[in-house]
């Protein structure tokens, strides 16, 4: 294990200085995940337009540096792109996260690739993966309309 | 008294914890355990075991003594008049939520009101609101002074003529405030109220006389006082245990069971229904001999230095928060660093063997009043030293080195 890998500078960027942090008005979709264990929240707030493109999308919250930058990038990632294409790097991001070593979607660019793969640093700490992907799970919560609090703990 | 030759008595620091001399500073959360406990639970298993209380051949008398040996260990350690005033459970958790469902089938209805404090965890509140949920009761809240302590006073100020029982922490497990009990219970006596304490803090750092608090019930988690896990005590008044309804129904709660009817055990049977935790009650009589044979007067003396130390250290350290500064506190620290996450600080310091808790410590009411979503915490055992309150703050240089700050 190594900080170094865990604690990257894009992510001690991120986490001080989260992108897209706060509410918009005129959204349609949003929702609301936790982290019971350690009381982490976070609101992700998206506009999907008539083409089923992401207009805008911000977050709420607070929590730890790990969860702050991966909603920090993440929401920065999935902006302008088809609800498909988000449910792709959910999906692509959540198996990197778990056990693939590397991201397979095409969507995605290689520069905002690396971007993501700063976060692949938590796989060596079982205990910090939630924090990590929660504001993932949130965000296809709000796509999806589900009502339920994504939580973290089953 | 000699800390080095305690902590050999404890397996856990006899290898490295990934490659790191383990500074173990969370036992607020759940202590480590002396060979002789772990050494007693294997020898049962292996050459004593039988269930208690029901066979009569050798194993099972030989068990059933020891169970009991037990309870009045227990009983003399905390000075209770009587051993029947001692009730295993599996845990404080269970001690609280027996005294709330059984007093609240019999005492509590719609708009009775249970007097709280802020500070309390959530197992000290939680079996409340079932409650609030099923009777219709009011949960009242004694608050936090600016210290993080609860007086008698802000007690006193939330007790109505509704107020039908009185739960509070003896210790808390995040600002470390040890309340003024004793004088918390001759005030609700006085008003014919009784009290519940959770002693889940109180029991392993500090001196306990059950005559001499006259609380009506003290819950007591076993795991935290260098015990097995799954164990856990209820004081409670001899008055009270005859008194309430059954907990539980099994096995060795009963007296006669008829088609027509059921009368209940002799106390304390009547609230250990079921096969209890045979192994971890007969192997948490190490625990209590082990700390009596240190003496609580030398563990409370140790730990007070170490907290002592610990707050001229930190307080020292930039950029360091300590939560609360009640008058009297034990061994627990907990703390913010300005611009570092709680989580993110209890991953950095791992990194270097130190063991601490980050989170709401099952006190979110209180972080909620403090304001803030996550605390880290050290908390002190029999087995620390001045020099892990040393690579706690080296630690915390590092956390802050890697933030930049």
């Amino acid at each position: 294990m190594d900080l170094k890998d865990l604690y990257q500078e894009i992510i001690l960027d991120h986490g001080k200085n989260p992108r897209n942090l706060g509410k918009f008005d005129n959204y349609n979709k949003d929702a609301k995940g936790n982290n019971p264990l350690c009381g982490d929240n976070v609101h992700v707030y998206l506009r999907l337009n008539e083409n089923k493109k992401v207009e805008d999308i911000a977050f709420e919250g607070h929590g730890c540096a790990i969860s702050m930058a991966s909603a920090s990038i993440m929401t920065d990632m999935v902006r302008g792109k088809e609800e498909k294409e988000v449910k792709e790097i959910v999906t692509d991001f959540l198996g990197m996260i778990k056990e693939k070593d590397s991201l397979e979607t095409n969507i995605l660019k290689d520069d905002e690739k690396t971007k993501l793969m700063s976060l692949s640093g938590v796989k060596q700490y079982p205990m910090r993966v939630k924090c990590a992907t929660l504001s993932w799970h949130t965000l296809t919560s709000a796509l999806d309309n589900s009502d339920q609090i994504v939580k973290t703990e089953e | 008294m000699n800390i080095d030759d305690i902590k050999r008595e404890f397996p856990i620091f006899d290898d490295k914890i990934q490659n790191n001399d383990l500074v173990y500073l969370d036992s607020a959360n759940s202590s480590q355990k002396p060979r002789v406990v772990v050494d007693r639970i294997y020898d049962f298993y292996t050459k004593e075991f039988s269930n208690v209380g029901r066979s009569v051949h050798y194993l099972a008398v030989a068990a059933t003594n020891l169970y009991e040996q037990t309870r009045v260990s227990v009983q003399k350690y905390i000075n209770a008049k009587d051993k029947d005033e001692i009730v295993f459970t599996k845990g404080a958790t269970e001690a609280i939520n027996l005294v709330a469902n059984t007093f609240g089938q019999k005492y509590l209805s719609e708009g009775d009101e249970v007097l709280l404090t802020e500070l309390e965890h959530h197992s000290n509140y939680v079996p409340w609101h079932f409650l609030r949920k099923a009777k219709n009761i009011k949960i009242e809240f004694a608050e936090i002074n600016d210290d993080g302590e609860v007086t008698l006073e802000a007690i006193e100020k939330k007790i109505t003529n509704k107020t039908k029982i009185i739960s509070v922490s003896h210790l808390s497990n995040v600002t470390g405030a040890i309340l003024p009990i004793k004088e918390i219970v001759e005030l609700a006596h006085s008003k014919n109220i009784p009290v519940l304490i959770d002693g889940c803090q109180g029991a392993p750092h500090l001196r306990l006389d059950m005559q001499d608090i006259d609380c009506d019930f003290y819950a007591i988690s076993g795991h935290k006082m260098y015990g097995p896990t799954g164990i856990g005590v209820l004081y409670a008044k001899k008055k009270w245990l005859e008194d309430l309804p059954p907990y539980q129904g099994g096995g060795g709660m009963i007296n006669e069971v008829k088609k027509e009817g059921i009368t209940y055990g002799e106390l304390p049977n009547k609230y250990e229904a079921g096969t209890m935790a045979t192994a971890q009650v007969i192997a948490f009589n190490e625990s209590i001999k082990f700390m009596e044979k240190i003496g609580i007067q030398n563990i409370e003396k140790h730990e007070k230095e170490l907290l002592n130390y610990g707050l001229e250290k930190l307080r020292k350290n930039n950029s360091v928060n300590i939560i609360g500064n009640p008058k009297e506190k034990g061994g627990v620290i907990s703390f913010t660093i300005e611009g570092v996450h709680p989580h993110d600080i209890a991953t950095i310091l791992d990194e270097d063997g130190v063991a601490i808790r980050a989170g709401h410590h099952c006190c979110q009411i209180l972080h909620d009043k403090l304001n803030l979503p996550a605390t880290a915490r050290a908390s002190f055992g029999v087995y620390n030293t001045k020099d892990d309150i040393d690579k706690l703050d080296e630690a915390i240089n590092k956390c802050k080195k890697i933030f930049n700050l």
